[in-house]
């Protein structure tokens, strides 16, 4: 039905349209730019299904389009997505259409341009997931700070200035050396074309500070510990749609850039480095579970634990180079690391985007993110509670929900690199468990704590309603995950192919 | 016998001379306070002046009068683009004038002599043509920053300016004479195959760093950047607009007609120093662009640090790198308007709005003007999406294409510390609360205008192909 559609085009500009016409209609009326929003929202994410539909697991790039764009230096407007790619536009038109639903009656200040920073965030990230052009993808990577940089400026909470100005500067700082080493893998490949800038065969020390500069832009994303400092305070500033959208698809972008250039362009600097890779996994995985423990303010506990469950998707795409010098690459071990790291980005999306919604609907009716202002909350709100208990389990890592498929399949692989590895990543389990159960026990569970508590209102239909469907993919993706697997599984063949190749 | 020369081929500088001459007559029997005859009249001169421009000499590469004037696709392209630049700060700077009784024949005038001072070094091919178009240039922007007479911060940045600039005319002179000295000729295609035959003798180097002072003052390059900051304060800001955007094309002119067609054959020699402006330029720019309050100033830091900018694309030398440096300073050129028309929104009769504090709330105030500013910002930083960041792009790809890796990569961290204050203003415009709510006063063609420049901005951030190979076709 959609073939011969520039779908991938229409992903991408049809949000930012969206966004521009939002911003045109300004300050007419606040119903109908949410509903204006909301419609552009639902059907980008319906136009984004085909993506699912048309997809053949072992077709390599798919819904390719390619124009000239800057002919005079060789860069292409090219689109194109495999299976490592699709998945994550398909989470971003989803989440995307949660945080419009999400923030419907509780933003109140400027509405328009509130959604009209989220529309056109969705283009921007969607064009970063589908760009095969070095160039096209730095524009959108780059581009995507600006709509981020005012959500977070004018929406945000007390401190929200410094937030976002940190947040700014630091993922710039990180990502203009990437553009060094784009323009020179240019240089060296003759083309911008992504897919033509692997196999160079560049000696390893040049390889190696390219890896350097990749890494100075996809950690500081990710984030990976020691450069993780900006995520906190984003995130606690941010309001509910900023931490949703930075939590399931920003984070993920950064983990994606490891996948599609740091891993096949210098293959041998990321054998060289991946001790390092795995000891900065392993610091976030087991240090930062710890610090997430004795956090007060509940947006920075899962702000934790998300800087900690991505430590779980590096650890999966580094840990490949031991596990491969052990058990050789024909064994799958590695494959299979490197898709619970993948499995997990798309469940972390899920779970966080859930745990980051549930404080929101907390700090819509209190107005304080403070744990010990909470107490009792089952009480007033029990199906509040249901859903909140639900997804700390998945957050925590609970056996059938999302959040145990991809940490199981990175620790178990582990065990082919090395005992400790696994020992040291299976310890998030627990301190995983221990600050989000113990966080929900003083939240949710006990006797009323004040007033407040006592004079909550429960979900309304649409907060319910956003929180189902979330419910339903955590608990789809944990009890059957196989559609995603196989569908991710030929593509991160592809890139193991590549890195074996050298 | 010397050959007649050939008019037709000078036509623009011409038309543009006499049109100057007519409209400063004609100005004294206009009625009424308006001065839109006059407007108009020099934008017609400017339209004129850019078709004759490009049927006349696009595509042809041709000299006269004595070998002293050139004609070729660079000239077209920084004549073009300057006298874009140039209506564009005739249009921004009516409202302004008009509030404050300055509406005057004179502004277009001196802006219009100028133009032409700005053509003549584009399309000099003699030591004298150039000096003479930078003289006739400098003069009239001496009485345009001293426009306002009432005002005395206007008269003591003129005074600076003029003194200084006095001072570089002559060390740029001074240098002149050396290359005379040394070669016996001003005619610079004869100057480079004097260099390149004996380019080593020590009276070129000598002539040559006197030279390249001079035109390094013209950009305001560290360390002869002390005029631009009380400049841009001091001016009245559509003078400001006009000093720091179509000038800044000149300079660049001067610097490729001079020291990239004459004294290319000393490119080892010049490559050095120019790389060492650049960077101080880059590092005194931005640092002290971060402490500024007054926004003009800060502007005026933020042009130090792009020339450095541009200094690093000339210092690649290639084709490719005059290339991307013209580019810079076009786009440049484009978006300082833009922020400069801002200011210009902001002010009211005997109120600047210059400084950094009078944008507070302007996301609140007036959303559509934040939104141009907010484009002009990320522009200047270099963000993708607008025009700024094809410009560094550019600049960066010529510097690793010649092997000066950690140059570029030098250049780029300077751009995240440009991202500092950059983001200050876009911080008090969009986060902080309002302190003054009166409505913004512009007509409906100010915003038109202004709507076209940050479109143009945008635009050319997502399309920025034909304008890029414009700018690489005047050196290919």
């Amino acid at each position: 039905m959609f073939e011969g559609w520039p779908l991938l085009s229409v992903l991408v500009w049809l949000p930012i349209a969206g966004g521009v016409a939002l911003l045109a209609i300004g300050r007419q009326s606040a119903v109908l730019t949410r509903w204006l929003a909301l419609v552009f929202a639902a059907l980008t994410f319906l136009l984004s299904l085909p993506l699912w539909t048309g997809f053949d697991p072992h077709g390599g790039m798919q819904f390719v389009e390619r124009v000239p764009w800057i002919p005079v230096f060789g860069i292409e407007y090219a689109l194109g997505v495999d299976g490592i790619a699709m998945p994550l536009i398909i989470l971003t038109t989803f989440s995307t259409l949660i945080v419009v639903l999400a923030g419907w009656d509780t933003i109140t200040d400027k509405p328009s341009a509130y959604y009209a920073c989220f529309l056109i965030m969705e283009g921007i990230m969607n064009g970063v997931f589908a760009a095969m052009d070095a160039i096209l993808f730095y524009v959108f990577w780059e581009a995507m700070l600006v709509p981020m940089f005012l959500i977070i400026g004018i929406w945000g909470g007390e401190n929200r200035i410094y937030a976002t100005i940190k947040f700014f500067l630091y993922t710039f700082l990180g990502s203009v050396l990437m553009l060094v080493a784009l323009v020179y893998l240019r240089f060296q490949a003759d083309s911008f074309a992504i897919a033509d800038m692997y196999g160079l065969g560049l000696p390893l020390s040049v390889q190696t500070l390219i890896f350097l500069a990749f890494l100075a832009a996809f950690a500081v994303k990710v984030p990976m510990w020691p450069v993780h400092t900006w995520l906190p305070d984003a995130h606690v500033e941010a309001p509910t749609g900023g931490s949703v959208i930075l939590a399931a698809i920003m984070l993920k972008i950064g983990a994606y850039g490891f996948l599609r250039f740091s891993l096949p362009i210098a293959p041998d600097a990321s054998l060289k480095l991946s001790g390092l890779l795995i000891a900065l996994s392993l610091i976030a995985v087991v240090y930062i579970g710890l610090v997430a423990l004795v956090q007060k303010d509940m947006k920075k506990l899962i702000a934790y634990s998300s800087i900690a469950h991505m430590g779980f998707v590096t650890l999966g795409f580094f840990v490949i180079f031991p596990i491969m010098a052990n058990v050789g690459f024909s064994d799958g071990g590695a494959l299979l690391a490197m898709q619970g790291g993948m499995v997990q980005m798309v469940a972390h999306g899920f779970v966080s985007a859930a745990m980051f919604l549930c404080v929101g609907v907390l700090y819509d009716r209190m107005h304080t993110r403070q744990i010990e202002a909470y107490g009792g909350v089952v009480n007033t709100m029990p199906m509040f509670a249901a859903f909140f208990v639900l997804f700390a389990m998945a957050n925590s890592g609970l056996p059938g929900t999302a959040g145990f498929v991809g940490e199981f399949m990175v620790i178990l692989s582990s065990f082919k690199a090395s005992f400790w590895y696994s020992l040291l990543a299976a310890t998030a389990l627990i301190t995983g468990a221990a600050y989000t159960l113990w966080m929900i026990k003083r939240v949710v569970f006990g006797a009323v704590a004040n007033e407040q508590v006592a004079a909550l209102d429960d979900l309304n239909k649409r907060e319910f309603f956003v929180l189902l469907v979330l419910a339903i993919a955590v608990v789809g993706l944990g009890v059957y995950p196989a559609p995603l697997v196989e569908v991710i599984e030929p593509s991160l063949q592809r890139v193991l192919d590549v890195v074996t190749a050298r | 016998m010397p050959m007649m020369p050939d008019f037709s081929l000078a036509m623009p500088e011409i038309w543009v001379g006499v049109m100057a001459c007519v409209i400063l007559m004609m100005d004294l029997f206009i009625p009424g306070r308006d001065r839109v005859i006059t407007m108009w009249l020099s934008l017609f001169t400017l339209a004129v002046a850019a078709w004759l421009t490009i049927r006349q000499q696009w595509g042809v590469e041709a000299v006269t009068f004595g070998e002293s004037y050139i004609a070729d696709n660079l000239a077209v392209v920084l004549k073009v683009s300057i006298y874009a630049m140039t209506a564009l700060a005739f249009l921004y700077a009516q409202r302004y004038l008009k509030q404050r009784g300055l509406l005057q024949g004179e502004f277009f005038v001196l802006g219009l002599f100028g133009v032409l001072g700005m053509m003549v070094i584009s399309s000099a091919h003699s030591l004298l043509t150039a000096y003479i178009g930078l003289e006739l240039l400098a003069l009239c922007q001496y009485a345009l920053v001293a426009y306002n007479r009432n005002s005395q911060l206007a008269g003591e940045a003129a005074m600076k300016y003029f003194v200084l600039g006095a001072l570089s005319s002559g060390i740029l002179l001074y240098g002149m004479s050396m290359i005379y000295g040394a070669t016996a000729t001003l005619e610079l295609a004869a100057i480079a195959e004097a260099a390149a035959r004996s380019g080593d003798n020590i009276l070129y180097v000598f002539g040559l760093v006197f030279m390249l002072v001079g035109v390094a003052f013209k950009f305001g390059a560290v360390p002869f950047h002390m005029w631009v900051p009380d400049v841009y304060e001091g001016a009245p800001t559509p003078v400001a607009l006009y000093i720091g955007t179509a000038p800044k094309i000149a300079a660049l002119a001067l610097f490729l007609r001079l020291l990239a067609e004459g004294l290319g054959a000393l490119q080892e020699h010049w490559q050095l120093m120019v790389a060492i402006l650049a960077v101080l330029s880059l590092i005194i720019g931005n640092l002290f662009a971060i402490v500024q309050s007054n926004f003009k100033r800060l502007l005026g830091y933020s042009t130090v640090s792009h020339i450095g900018f541009v200094l690093l694309g000339l210092v690649a030398g290639s084709e490719q790198g005059f290339g991307a440096a013209l580019f810079y300073v076009v786009t440049y050129a484009i978006t300082a308007a833009g922020a400069f028309a801002i200011i210009i929104l902001l002010s009211r009769e005997g109120f600047e709005g210059d400084r950094l504090d009078d944008l507070k709330g302007l996301f609140r105030r007036d959303g559509w003007a934040a939104l141009a500013l907010l484009l002009m910002m990320f522009s200047m930083t270099g963000i993708p999406g607008t025009v700024g960041f094809y410009a560094k792009l550019l600049v960066i790809k010529a510097l690793i294409d010649v092997g000066m890796v950690w140059l570029a990569v030098f250049a780029i961290v300077f751009a995240v510390i440009s991202a500092f204050y950059y983001l200050k203003v876009l911080k008090i415009a969009f986060f902080d609360p309002v302190e003054d709510n009166s409505a913004l006063q512009a007509s409906g063609g100010f915003r038109l205008i202004l709507t076209g420049n940050a479109l143009a901005v945008l635009l050319l951030g997502i399309f920025p192909g034909s304008l890029m190979a414009v700018c690489l076709a005047a050196f290919g």
